[in-house]
């Protein structure tokens, strides 16, 4: 399986923001799109996974077959945001997900054991704090399987153990095979990732 | 100096819930008692009075709807008792009991609704007239509801606190003003030909069992209330506790990574 | 997608209480009535059914802005927006404006025949009208879908999705006013009303979905 991207451009309220990106991300590769806060790391992340449609340019999953015929169906985003109710506790929040996702990988307990939470399942999730949520929502990449993962800051509100833990279970993603786009300013202990700079012409 | 009485003003602040659960918990079997047995013998004197002449038999409903509507009005004054005791003297136990109140009064005040409506239907023909005194209860009903819904919608407690105290003393406030214009609003609609129960006088063999039935029922508020209270306390300390239970797992990975 | 409904119920049930409000809204629209008309049973008899119909629309758009906000303010709505090859879209949509119904409105068919008893509707009129809320108020949510879906991406949208929706529920309203009515006053039919009304429900049941659905993919 391949992920490729040709000479993609992507534009946010009308401006083009960057054009003409291409890359290409086999199994078991990651890429870090790096670059300066309005590069657009986002609106590229978005469009990789559908929910923007790009100005111009091609973009395609190659050799998913019929189970993965499309980078959207075949990938987990993590955006900005959780994605979690605050109001459900973070097993409901998970178990919802697992059925409305499908392809079930690990089960709830053990993914939320692989991100150190195991002890309040049983809580609201309004009541974690920020980097808790961030690994609640990383749990989320690890109960139903997707080739393709894009990361939009990964690790934004994470602290230093949490980060080496989310790197090892990245490293195990592409172990067995996976993708990974993440966009990012820090180094997430991915050693031989591809790099993406944006918005070098710009400057 | 100062510091150790800010340190005891604190304790004390932080004991007195404490101090009430334990107190509440000894009461409550004695007013539920007491409510019991001053019930028993009201409704039971209820039964004995005699039949009115011209209402017969329904008029018995009258020992169950009068405190009805009496409870509807105590609580009320209790809550907003209660809304300045949080807004003038922040007692913590005074968010606590006005938020208890609120659905105690409401059940009251639509059990008072439920009974004159059953009263009525004989009486008047229709279960529901829009008489001035069942009105104004309507409109209590809808106040009470104002406020449990206040008080569910904030997540805060604090500030659900105040906004409730707020809303429940504006409430009281025109009170006054809503009775007055729900009965100019009746007598310009409608000439006085709805029926009314409160004559001038009273026969004594009416008066005795719905005293006794009115004082139980309070006795039975009061314990209703205090049982209330105390499950409210315990609902934000496990909150807490569950707040706090979060943090504590953060600490035990941080130490595991650690060592 | 039962997992879907089954969470956006728990949602509308554990979260801040809106069916009670919406149930507090409905109750106080109804019993300022007879402050303005005056306190005539026959009067508020003959109204009565008009009244709980139009106390039940506009309670019913009450928490209808929040349907997709909360979801895009939480990152949820990418998600389904993302799951659309698994689970269309649409379909999800329908779902969630299913459950919404039975947190929100549900409550409010729930409480009519009480309010009805306000208003001096005789029995055969409180079945009807409430009969005809039952079938008549999903049309509601599913066009409230599309205003909601709409307006999802404004900061202030709550007014806006009702003066969308309230022109484009008009229909509803007409027959499901004619229905109720048409059980009470005897020369009016009832069955063809609540037939149409019925055809509405099912016929908004699918372009309602299906509209939000585009509107939602629009969105950004």
């Amino acid at each position: 399986m391949r992920l490729a991207a040709e000479a993609l451009s992507g534009e946010r309220g009308g401006e083009v923001i960057f054009s003409g990106t291409s890359f290409a991300v086999a199994c078991g590769e990651a890429l870090l799109v790096t670059g300066p806060n309005g590069a657009g790391k986002t609106t590229l992340l978005r469009i990789l996974a559908g929910l923007l449609r790009p100005a111009a340019g091609r973009l395609a999953l190659d050799g998913g077959g019929e189970e993965w015929p499309d980078v959207g169906p075949a990938c987990h985003y993590l955006g900005h945001f959780n994605a979690m109710k605050t109001a459900l506790t973070v097993e409901e929040n998970l178990v919802f997900w697992q059925r409305f996702l499908g392809q079930a990988r690990m089960t709830v307990s053990e993914a939320l054991e692989a991100v150190g939470l195991e002890d309040i399942e049983h809580l609201p999730f309004g009541y974690l704090s920020t980097g808790q949520r961030r690994r609640a929502a990383i749990a989320r990449l690890l109960i139903s399987y997707r080739p393709v993962w894009l990361l939009d800051e990964p690790t934004a509100g994470l602290d230093r153990a949490s980060e080496g833990r989310f790197g090892q279970l990245m490293r195990g993603h592409l172990r067995e095979g996976g993708m990974i786009v993440a966009a990012t300013h820090l180094p997430l202990g991915l050693e031989g990732a591809g790099e993406l700079r944006m918005g070098e012409e710009a400057t | 100096m100062s510091e150790t009485a800010n340190l005891t003003a604190r304790l004390t602040a932080l004991a007195n819930p404490t101090r009430f659960l334990a107190l509440a918990g000894n009461l409550v079997p004695w007013i539920g008692g007491a409510s019991a047995l001053v019930l028993a013998v009201g409704l039971g004197m209820a039964f004995a009075a005699p039949e009115d002449y011209q209402q017969g038999i329904t008029v018995r409903i009258m020992y169950i709807h009068v405190p009805f509507a009496w409870l509807a009005m105590f609580c009320y004054a209790v809550m907003a008792a209660s809304a300045l005791g949080t807004l003038v003297w922040r007692h913590p136990l005074a968010d606590v009991s006005l938020k208890a109140a609120a659905p105690i009064g409401a059940v009251f005040t639509a059990l008072a609704l439920v009974t004159g409506s059953i009263w009525g239907k004989p009486m008047w023909g229709t279960w529901w007239v829009w008489d001035a005194r069942l009105t104004s209860v309507l409109v209590l009903f809808l106040m009470y509801l104002g406020v449990i819904a206040l008080t569910r919608a904030l997540d805060d407690q604090s500030r659900a606190a105040r906004a409730a105290a707020i809303l429940t003393l504006v409430g009281f406030i025109n009170i006054p003003i809503i009775k007055f214009s729900v009965d100019w609003w009746n007598t310009l609609h409608q000439p006085a030909s709805v029926f009314r129960l409160d004559g001038p006088t009273i026969h004594p063999s009416f008066l005795w069992p719905l005293l006794i039935s009115a004082a139980g029922f309070t006795l039975l508020f009061l314990t209703l209330h205090l049982m209330a209270m105390r499950a409210e306390i315990w609902r934000r300390r496990v909150s807490a506790m569950r707040r706090m239970s979060a943090r504590a797992a953060e600490g035990k990975l941080a130490e595991g990574q650690a060592s | 997608m039962f997992a879907l409904y089954l969470r956006e119920v728990r949602l509308g049930v554990r979260a801040g209480g809106g069916a009670l409000t919406g149930v507090l809204f409905f109750l106080a629209v109804v019993a300022v009535i007879p402050f303005g008309v005056g306190p005539d049973l026959d009067l508020l008899a003959r109204i009565g059914p008009a009244v709980l119909w139009i106390g039940a629309l506009l309670a019913s758009l009450l928490g209808l802005e929040r349907l997709f906000q909360a979801d895009r303010e939480d990152g949820s709505l990418d998600m389904l927006l993302i799951a659309d090859g698994r689970h269309m879209l649409a379909l999800s949509v329908f779902v969630k404006c299913l459950a919404h119904w039975t947190a929100n409105v549900l409550p409010l068919v729930a409480v009519a025949p009480l309010l009805g008893l306000f208003m001096n509707v005789p029995p055969v009129g409180l079945a009807a009208a409430t009969l005809t809320l039952l079938i008549g108020t999903p049309a509601i949510t599913f066009i409230g879908a599309v205003g909601a879906a709409l307006v999802v991406a404004l900061p202030r949208g709550g007014l806006l999705v009702s003066v969308l929706i309230l022109p484009l529920s008009i229909p509803v309203l007409i027959f499901g006013v004619a229905a109720s009515r048409g059980a009470v006053a005897e020369p009016d039919p009832f069955l063809p009303p609540f037939l149409i009304l019925t055809a509405l429900t099912l016929f908004f049941a699918v372009i309602g979905p299906a509209a939000a659905a585009l509107a939602l993919r629009n969105a950004d």
